[in-house]
Formats: structure tokens, C-alpha cells, sequence
């Protein structure tokens, strides 16, 4: 188990790594480094930046000199200050940007990404036991609409909606009576009411890949010959069901959460840009519009970096609940 | 298993193994469905310009937000005849809110023909120069706007006909570069295994990694701004492909890695057959169903993306029409509540266009593998 943890580790360092040079790259596609894009912003509204200044900035950035030695000068600076760079559509650190919408992107994703599991659970068992019913087909049906419908689409739908039958104007992640309030429990209970919808959207899109999973998986351990001894021994249907071929068929089912992270993070991007949700994602678009590629790179790495954590953690808890995975990948150490 | 099913079995021994996919596939209902759903779509998209009333940019200021015209089946007594008619509006403009509200004319009709000429030349398919419509008023000036016009008098309809072309395309040259570079080194790693699988696999799992979305749009932002509108429909082809190739690439690679140790593979060694003769003669066209299984069902994931991007205006910009750039005239909620048919209508074209490639997808894959397994 411990082989397996230190080299799942050091390959996920690897692909971290990798994920930096490519947010590197995209910081550096836009012609025109950033002090000379940072000057032509401040002339815009009138302010200059000093001699000094601007060789302070391209000292810090190492601008004159190659790109390797940039990417150095980026990199260590996130790792030895925190710095992620500057972002000038803000006029603060980038850092500071990201830090304040981050934890409604991870509340919003590990919502959504819990709605994802609970549904594609509870439909996937459903329908792998009843299989070729007219249940069956609903529920797969609606899966498949919900992977064809865009994101975006549903909640430009669901704002139609509450506009135009409830009157009320959706967005952002309080009521306006919570904007401001302090924390408490009530302000918590506004929070999780306003997170339900959007949640729910990003949801739609991954679910039906993990019903089909579930459903295929658990329909070929129904057949198995120890299902047929435990019913055999007059054990409850739902017992032998939760107890058994359940669990046989979860394994999947955690190793494809890992992959199900990317997807709603895309989700969340795209739906609280619509919604106006207080996010990553509007800020991100916002970024990418105005060229603010400080900002827009560090978003991509710091949610890049959480889903290869995201992803080691899934590894991990399959590696935990069944011992044929850890066996597999430490075989060749043996 | 019944004794029919079985003498059909055994019977499928002597059948060629296109057949047999075929015949398997014929039993998931709503994939043969939706395979003709889909070649109408890609119909639609090759005879745009026959069946579009309009052509995409054109525009009639008089009528901005109309409302979507129904065809009667009447006759006005006036000498035209019998036929399909269209009502006129009638406008009346809000000084206050400046809004307009239409109601329909009863007075006005204007009749609908078949083929007509409408005054606007094309090349059909870019051969034969015509100006023909498969329908269209029979008075070019007529308002006409079957599925309502956007801020511009621009009819929805038609730019959405057009749409298919630019959507439907993206998807299946996205997906062709993706196979490309999927199944070159999805075939790579599987087949020589070792450290080269090792470097692909790391490369393929960095894709998978980053959130597709955010780095697609990264990437389309990167765009240089004074490219043309056809260099930038390329480019984001090329974008939506260079991300899109993982999973096909991760497919690939696992059939491989099975069908290496095939009795007919080792044979093939054996016999001292070259690496890439093996490859190319004995494992890709056994490969052959599931890359199409798998590329049914790339397609429509790449035609959302394209939508989305577009939507928020990374993608496709006009005066090129896309599914995704028509919906960018919803990103604001207030046009969609003046006129929902802005959302409606794009978005319905997107959902039957990738519902039924998805479900077509899901037939191939089931209908892949015609000797494994017991017949589901």
C-alpha cells in the first residue's frame, strides 16, 4: 500500500508540474509581456509607472532573459511567497483574487459532484436491478438529455423561469437580505438553498456516464453465482442486494469520480458565468477577456492542481476498498 | 436462451461481422432513429441554402423581436388561390417601456410557394447557380419568420439552418484530427508498452487533468484578435481536437494492450511480420467498430463545447453563424424574456442534434462487439 501511495504521489507531482508549464505557456501567448501590457493599461487611465518601477517589475518577472529562466522566476515565486503574479484588472495580487471566490468554487463543485454520486447511485442501482423496464428507460432517457442539453441552456432556462413566473431575478449566492450579514445559521441556510439549482445543473451533465457505468457493472455481478447462494440461503432481497453485489460494483464507480472532478469544474465555470455566481468562473471569463493572463494562469493551475488532488484521493480510496488494485500496480515491485 | 435464438447464433458463424453489427444494431430502436435524425441534420447543414428562406446575415430592420409566424392552410378570396399563407404584423411601439408588441394582421396575408425564386443567388453544394428556396413567400419583401427574428430582424430560422453547418462540421473535423493523434498514440503505447506507453499515459492523464473548459478557453483567448473568421474556425477546431483526443486515445490504447496476446496477433509475429504491419493489418481493423463506437460519441461532446465556448464569446465570432454564436444573443436575460424563441430554437437544435448522436453512439457501441457476450 505504501509503494503504491509514493509512486501514485510522485507521478501526480509530475503532472502538476507539466499542468505549471502549460498555465506557463498560456500566460505567455498573448503578445506583449506584462509590464508593457500593465504600462499601455495605466497610460489608458492617465497614470504612468517610473523608470525604476518598470525595471523592478522586469527584474521580477525576469523578462530580458529567457523563457525557462520566466517560468523559473514564476514558479519559485509561487512556491517560496505565495506570489501568483499581478492581476491589473483588479490592481492587487492575484493571489488575493483567487483566494476570495475559491471556497464558493470548491462549495459549489464538491456539491455538485456529491449530487452527481447520490443520483447516479440511487438511479444506476435502480435500473441495473430493474433492468428493461419502462423505469429503465425513463431514467436512462433523462440521462441522456441531461448529457445533450448545454449547461448553460438549463440555466438560462431556470432564469426564465423564476424570472418570469416567480418574479424574482436569480444570481449571485445570497439574498439580498444576506449580502452582508454575518455568518449564522440562517445566512447558511440562504447559502444552501440558492447552491441547490446550480448544483443540480452541473450535475446533469455527469451523471449519465456514471449511471451507465453502475448499471453495467452492477448487472454483471447480479448474475453471480454467490448472489444466487446468498438468496439461496433466504437472505432479504435488499440486504443481499446493499450487501454484495453493491459493493462488487462500486469499485468503478470510485475510480471514475477522479475523472468526474475536470467535468464540473468545466460545469462551474460556464453555469456561475451565467448565474453571475460570486465563483472562479465569471472571474476567470472576465481574465481571459481583458488579457489578465496572471490571473487567468493561476486559476487554471490552482484548479488544474486541485483535480490531480482530487484524482490521487479517488486512486487512493480505490486502492483502500479493494486490495486487487493495490496488488495490480505493486506487482511489479514484488 | 430459446431454441431460435440459438439455431440465429449459430448461423452468425458463417455471417461477415459487418452484418452482424449491422443486424445488432438494428435492434436498438432508438438508434436507428436517431441515425436518420442525424443524416438529416448533416442534410440540413449540406442544403443550407435551398432550405433556408433567408440567407444568414440578411437582415429587415423593420422587424426586431417578431414573434414567430404560424402557416394557415387557407384561401384569402382574392384571386390567389388556395394554398399556405403567412399573417403580417401588427406593430405598436411603447414610448415609455420602448418596447414593441406584435399582433398578428388579419388582413395581411402573404402566401408561401415551394422552390420560388427569391432573388438571392448561391452555388448548390458550389455547383449549380440558383436562387431557389424550397419555400419562401412568394413576395420577396415579405416579413416571413416562421421561428421569430432576433434584435436585428434577422431570421432565426434560417441562421439556425445555417448554424448546422458551421456545428455539425466542427464536430466531425474536431473528431477526425482527434482520432488522428488518439489513435497514433493510443496504438503507440498499447502495442510497444514500456517507457513509451509510460510518456503517453503521463501525457494523456496531464489532458485529462486540467478542466477541459477553462483550458479551452485559455487557448481560444490566446487567439491572436486580428485572425479572419475562417482561421479562427479552424483554430478552434484545432483547440477543440489537441484536448479532445484523450479518451479516444486511452480506448485505443486498452483494446491494444487486450488484443496483442490474440492468438492471431502472436501468429502474426511469429510469422516475422513487422511491428507496424502488425499494428495496421491485424489489430487496428479489429479495432475498427469500437473507433467508430467511440467517435459517435466524441462528436457531440465536441459540438457542445463548441456551443459553449461560442456562448461566451471565446469561440466563433459573427459574422460566422454557429449554434453557439447564435446563443450568445441570450446571454442576456432581458432579450431572452422579450423573445424566447432567441434560446428556444438554437437550443432545441443543439439538444435533437446531440441527443441523437449520443444515442446513436450508445447503439454503435452495444452493436461494437457482435460475437462477445450473450445477445442483451
Amino acid at each position: 500500500m505504501l509503494t503504491y501511495m509514493i509512486r501514485r504521489m510522485g507521478w501526480s507531482l509530475l503532472t502538476i508540474w507539466l499542468i505549471s508549464l502549460v498555465c506557463f505557456f498560456i500566460i505567455q501567448a498573448p503578445p506583449g509581456d506584462f509590464v508593457s501590457v500593465l504600462m499601455a493599461n495605466m497610460e489608458a487611465e492617465g497614470r504612468r509607472l517610473n523608470a525604476q518601477q518598470v525595471e523592478v517589475l522586469r527584474e521580477r518577472y525576469a523578462l530580458d532573459q529567457p523563457w525557462y529562466a520566466q517560468y523559473w522566476a514564476w514558479v519559485s515565486g509561487i512556491l517560496t511567497q505565495g506570489d501568483f503574479g499581478y492581476s491589473f484588472r483588479y490592481n492587487r495580487p492575484a493571489v488575493e483574487v483567487i483566494a476570495e471566490h475559491l471556497p464558493f468554487t470548491l462549495l459549489l463543485a464538491g456539491g455538485a459532484l456529491l449530487l452527481t454520486w447520490v443520483i447516479a447511485f440511487a438511479i444506476g442501482i435502480y435500473t441495473a436491478v430493474k433492468r428493461y423496464s419502462s423505469g429503465d428507460y425513463f431514467f436512462t432517457f433523462l440521462g441522456f438529455i441531461g448529457l445533450s442539453v448545454p449547461n448553460f441552456v438549463l440555466a438560462l432556462v431556470f432564469m426564465y423561469i423564476a424570472f418570469r413566473y416567480f418574479g424574482m431575478s436569480v444570481g449571485g449566492l445570497f439574498s439580498p437580505d444576506f449580502v452582508e450579514a454575518d455568518w449564522s445559521l440562517a445566512r447558511v441556510g440562504d447559502l444552501t438553498k440558492n447552491l441547490i439549482v446550480p448544483a443540480l445543473i452541473i450535475a446533469t451533465a455527469g451523471t449519465a456516464g456514471l449511471i451507465r457505468i453502475t448499471r453495467a457493472n452492477l448487472s454483471d455481478e447480479l448474475t453471480q453465482p454467490y448472489v444466487v447462494a446468498a438468496r439461496a440461503r433466504g437472505q432479504r432481497e435488499n440486504v443481499l442486494l446493499m450487501r454484495y453485489p453493491v459493493r462488487a460494483a462500486m469499485n468503478p464507480f470510485i475510480s471514475t469520480v477522479g475523472y468526474a472532478i475536470p467535468s464540473v469544474i468545466s460545469g462551474e465555470v460556464i453555469v456561475s458565468s451565467v448565474l453571475s455566481l460570486p465563483t472562479t468562473g465569471p472571474v476567470l471569463l472576465g481574465a481571459l477577456r481583458n488579457q489578465d493572463m496572471y490571473l487567468a494562469g493561476s486559476f487554471l493551475l490552482i484548479l488544474g492542481v486541485l483535480t490531480v488532488i482530487g484524482t490521487v484521493i479517488s486512486d487512493l480510496v480505490l486502492a483502500w476498498a479493494d486490495p486487487r488494485v493495490r496488488r495490480q500496480h505493486s506487482g511489479a515491485a514484488q | 436462451m430459446t431454441t431460435g435464438q440459438k439455431t440465429a447464433n449459430d448461423r452468425a458463424g458463417t455471417r461477415s461481422s459487418g452484418v452482424l453489427i449491422w443486424r445488432r444494431f438494428r435492434r436498438h430502436k432508438l438508434a436507428v432513429v436517431s441515425l436518420w435524425i442525424v443524416i438529416g441534420v448533416y442534410l440540413i447543414a449540406a442544403f443550407a441554402d435551398v432550405i433556408a428562406p433567408r440567407p444568414a446575415g440578411d437582415y429587415n430592420a423593420d422587424y426586431p423581436y417578431a414573434p414567430p409566424q404560424s402557416i394557415t392552410m387557407t384561401d384569402p378570396g382574392d384571386g390567389r388561390g388556395f394554398g399556405l399563407y403567412v399573417h403580417g404584423y401588427i406593430q405598436e411601439f411603447d414610448e415609455v417601456s420602448w418596447n414593441r408588441y406584435y399582433t398578428e394582421n388579419p388582413d395581411e396575408l402573404h402566401k408561401v410557394e415551394f422552390f420560388v425564386e427569391s432573388g438571392h443567388d448561391y452555388r448548390l453544394l458550389g455547383l449549380l447557380e440558383t436562387d431557389r428556396k424550397l419555400f419562401a413567400p412568394a413576395d420577396a419583401d415579405a416579413p416571413f419568420f416562421v421561428m421569430g427574428s432576433d434584435a436585428n430582424g434577422r431570421d432565426i430560422f434560417s441562421r439556425v439552418v445555417y448554424g448546422a453547418q458551421i456545428s455539425m462540421s466542427i464536430g466531425l473535423i474536431g473528431v477526425t484530427l482527434s482520432l488522428l493523434i488518439g489513435i497514433t498514440l493510443g496504438a503507440l503505447a498499447g502495442f510497444f508498452r514500456g517507457p513509451i506507453d509510460m510518456v503517453i499515459q503521463r501525457i494523456t492523464e496531464v489532458f485529462m487533468s486540467i478542466p477541459t473548459l477553462p483550458l479551452w478557453m485559455a487557448l481560444a483567448a490566446a487567439l491572436p484578435r486580428d485572425w479572419g473568421p475562417l482561421t479562427i474556425y479552424f483554430a478552434i477546431t484545432v483547440l477543440l481536437s489537441l484536448i479532445g483526443w484523450t479518451s479516444l486515445s486511452r480506448e485505443v490504447r486498452a483494446r491494444v494492450l487486450t488484443l496483442r496476446s490474440e492468438d492471431y496477433v502472436v501468429a502474426a509475429r511469429l510469422d516475422g511480420a513487422s511491428r507496424f504491419r502488425v499494428v495496421r493489418r491485424h489489430i487496428l481493423p479489429s479495432l475498427t467498430s469500437h473507433i467508430i463506437a467511440s467517435v459517435t460519441l466524441a462528436v457531440p461532446a465536441m459540438i457542445l463545447a463548441e456551443t459553449a465556448l461560442s456562448f461566451l464569446g471565446l469561440g466563433l465570432q459573427p459574422p460566422l453563424v454557429s449554434w453557439g454564436v447564435l446563443l450568445q444573443e441570450s446571454q442576456n436575460i432581458r432579450s431572452v424574456i422579450t423573445a424566447p424563441w432567441l434560446l428556444i430554437v438554437p437550443s432545441a437544435a443543439v439538444v435533437i442534434s446531440t441527443l441523437a448522436l449520443n444515442f446513436l453512439g450508445d447503439g454503435l457501441r452495444d452493436a461494437a462487439d457482435p460475437y462477445g457476450g450473450a445477445v442483451k
